[in-house]
């Protein structure tokens, strides 16, 4: 199987890989804030702003539509904020308020414009396209080390690589600032944090690492890797550095487990088309949570709210 | 210094060198949430080494008022002086007991690492924690008599637990003034006096106590000084002096029964 996996199924694995660990990372502490939705909400907004910048630059070029969609998303943020303030209303309902205000504007604009010679709709936009992001270049294994055929390779694979390295890196140098302001954010106050900031930092590297991960695997993915992998692992210990490790582990699992059983899964049930990578590995992932939710050791837990 | 900027100005003749034997000084402090001043045109002076109770009704701004002086909320006006230096300067002198229900103890986080959460300042972001810092975490720990927890993830805690670690978490951050909000609510016998005897050896040691405190039955026992306020302040002093019938009727606005007021065997005017 070595040439034709290493063409058809390293790349798309390999990408979905690093967008679920991208994903995942941020959505550690989103989900600890209560802010789990905002994935949810980045991933809608990212649409509008990946719209404009291609409005505005006449083509797709992924690092302005990259800026556009973390634009919108800071935007988002803080009309989200504004709403809060204004309106009165709960958080969640802000949210709610803002991506499908953000979202719906977008659709309205890519049926506005001419955008029908690029890949740019709405369907892409929520299953991405995980399986056509083949290494034609690739004979086998020995291309890894064949410049000729690396310089070949999607350049989605390059891009969500930085992202994932960039939110790793930004876990682990923030590590005390975000680990204290998300348990304590006056305590983080007093000690002379910026917590506003701290959360903004979050959401803006949640934001890029959904634009990122948008491009290739499409936005259900996205929302699945932020919420799942992380839920998941809290329900695996009770330590947070624990935790994050666990939801890694559970983001690589379902991407793996997910293209490969969206792949090869219904051919062996005797069906003959593939389902959609992204919508299986995003099932997988849900599976994932199901189980740790009915056998994980820390799912019940004294101080855990009685809903929750 | 933009936190001096908007101090009243027939007040500027208490400036900051006059204070700086103050551990906590506010000047003309304004906060409010909305329409409604939460806290009105404060002034509070903390003498050093002192014990102060704030007292005040329900919604007379007895948190707020720790809040703004911390930083956690802003102020629209006024200004705060800590040991006579603007709060960015004198972050490292203050340590600080919020009210416990304001975080999540489901966080997923055991008691040894609260505590290590107080020594951040002087972590940095990427010091690691090394065998001296755990050694104070422990010490911090057993101070408050919760050594032997120290591995336990926080919601597996009572309530009195959780504040002691919070008290020790405070302990930790080795400072001058200790600043809490409400301690002593909602937790057993045990932990209150575990709690009052920390702060009366942070007395003994030179230190300052702030807290806000909600159990007029106590006040005489555990405080020296006092600070009642209802949005406004209503008085400030000594206890044997301040803490009398008149400034409770006015702070608690009348509401304070009569039967309280024999339990606190006040002389009355």
């Amino acid at each position: 199987m070595g040439g034709e996996f290493v063409m058809l199924s390293l790349v798309p694995i390999a990408i979905g890989v690093l967008a679920a660990i991208a994903c995942a990372l941020p959505g550690n502490f989103l989900v600890l804030r209560r802010q789990a939705l905002i994935g949810d909400a980045i991933s809608h907004v990212v649409l509008p702003g990946i719209v404009v910048a291609f409005l505005v630059t006449g083509m797709v070029n992924s690092w302005a539509m990259m800026a556009g969609a973390a634009g919108a998303a800071v935007v988002a943020v803080m009309l989200i904020e504004l709403i809060r303030r204004l309106g009165r209303i709960e958080p969640g309902a802000a949210m709610g308020v803002a991506f499908t205000a953000l979202f719906a504007f977008g659709v309205l604009l890519l049926e506005q414009s001419d955008t029908s010679s690029v890949h740019l709709d709405v369907q892409h936009a929520l299953y991405g396209n995980l399986e056509s992001l083949i290494w034609v270049e690739a004979t086998g294994w020995g291309s890894l080390l064949d410049p000729v055929a690396l310089a070949g390779l999607p350049p989605e694979l390059p891009r969500i690589a930085i992202v994932a390295a960039a939110t790793l890196l930004y876990t682990l140098l923030l590590w005390r600032p975000l680990k204290i302001s998300t348990f304590d954010e006056g305590f983080a106050r007093v000690l002379g944090m910026r917590t506003n900031l701290i959360g903004l930092s979050l959401v803006i590297m949640a934001a890029i690492a959904a634009v990122a991960a948008f491009d290739a695997v499409g936005s259900i993915i996205v929302i699945a890797m932020f919420i799942c992998p992380p839920a998941a692992a809290r329900l695996m210990t009770n330590r947070l550095e624990v935790q994050v490790l666990w939801s890694v582990a559970f983001a690589v699992f379902s991407a793996v487990i997910g293209y490969v059983l969206a792949g090869y899964g219904p051919l062996w049930l005797g069906g003959e088309d593939a389902v959609s990578a992204a919508g299986m590995i995003a099932t997988v992932s849900g599976l994932v949570l199901a189980i740790a939710a009915l056998y994980a050791p820390h799912r019940k837990r004294s101080g855990a709210p009685a809903d929750a | 210094m933009a936190e001096f900027a908007d101090t009243t100005p027939g007040k500027r003749s208490q400036g900051l060198p006059a204070l700086a034997d103050k551990p906590l000084a506010v000047r003309g402090m304004t906060v409010s949430y909305g329409q409604k001043p939460a806290v009105f045109s404060l002034d509070m002076t903390v003498e050093d080494g002192s014990m102060t109770a704030i007292i005040g009704p329900n919604g007379a701004g007895k948190s707020t008022t720790l809040k703004a002086v911390l930083g956690i909320v802003p102020r629209l006006s006024g200004m705060v002086s800590v040991y006579g230096a603007p709060l960015a300067k004198a972050r490292h002198r203050i340590a600080y007991v919020p009210q416990r229900a304001s975080v999540d103890w489901d966080f997923p986080t055991r008691v040894i690492d609260v505590v290590l959460m107080g020594m951040a300042r002087e972590l940095g972001l990427l010091g690691l924690v090394r065998e001296r810092h755990r050694e104070r975490a422990f010490h911090c720990l057993d101070r408050v008599g919760m050594k032997d927890f120290a591995e336990r993830q926080i919601g597996q805690l009572s309530g009195g637990q959780q504040q002691r670690v919070f008290l020790a978490r405070a302990l930790a951050q080795g400072a001058d003034l200790y600043l809490l909000d409400e301690p002593f609510a909602g937790v057993d016998a045990a932990t209150e006096r575990a709690i009052i005897d920390v702060l009366k050896s942070l007395k003994d040691e030179g230190r300052t106590v702030v807290a806000v405190h909600h159990d007029l039955s106590t006040v005489r026992d555990y405080f020296d000084r006092v600070m009642m306020i209802n949005v406004r302040k209503v008085a400030e002093g000594r206890v044997s002096e301040a803490f009398n019938e008149a400034n409770l009727q006015q702070a608690y606005g009348g509401r304070l029964a009569a039967n309280l007021m024999d339990q606190l065997q006040l002389g009355g005017h």
